[in-house]
């Protein structure tokens, strides 16, 4: 589990370059460094639901992102996305 | 990077920042309500997920999917995975919709 207020980075992977998959990550949050507020739940893993696979439960946070560190022309602001722990390793 | 990214993962995307978003409600359609209550009976039964249902909205390729409405795109979904399924054949369908 990782803790509220833990540095973390959204891993730079692309699944989606591979072959099919579903993924709940989106593509602006790859690489990108952001807080985790909150711990929302364990849920099964949507990438396994959408094929008809056995699913296993995985949290989900809610993790907050500074706007202008993904789009430099955005206005102050903060994203808060949602993101399974698999897509999350340790900010350096 | 992101060129990477699948055509339905718009979110972000500076080319679909140009026209304001219509935030405002839409009316339903006898068709919306009616696709609305064909994906709520599969999923009742067991058939087919929600997520099954993205899956394959997100496999509808590019072009189309652009020219698709939502729910057009959420029938289309419907209709491979059912298809994918062994539920209806290729040709049930086509036959249903002569």
């Amino acid at each position: 589990m990782i803790a509220a207020g833990a540095a973390v980075r959204v891993r730079d992977d692309w699944p989606e370059a591979r072959g099919k998959v579903h993924i709940r990550t989106p593509h602006y949050l790859r690489g990108r460094a952001g807080t985790v507020v909150r711990h929302l739940g364990d849920f099964p893993n949507p990438e396994d639901l959408a094929f008809a696979r056995p699913a296993a439960r995985l949290p989900l946070y809610h993790v907050a992102f500074d706007a202008r560190s993904i789009w430099p022309d955005a206005a102050a602001d903060e994203l808060l996305v949602e993101i399974y722990e698999p897509w999350l390793e340790p900010a350096p | 990077m992101s060129e990477t990214r699948s055509h339905h993962d718009m979110g972000g995307v500076s080319k679909f920042l140009c026209e304001p978003i219509d935030t405002g409600a839409h009316a339903l359609t006898d068709f919306d309500r009616e696709v609305d209550a064909i994906r709520g009976l599969l999923g009742a039964k067991g058939v087919m997920s929600v997520d099954e249902l993205r899956r394959g909205i997100e496999a509808i390729p590019e072009a189309q999917y652009h020219r698709m409405g939502y729910y057009q795109r959420w029938i289309r979904s419907i209709a491979d995975n059912l298809i994918a399924r062994g539920v209806i054949t290729e040709a049930e369908l086509a036959e249903a919709l002569r």
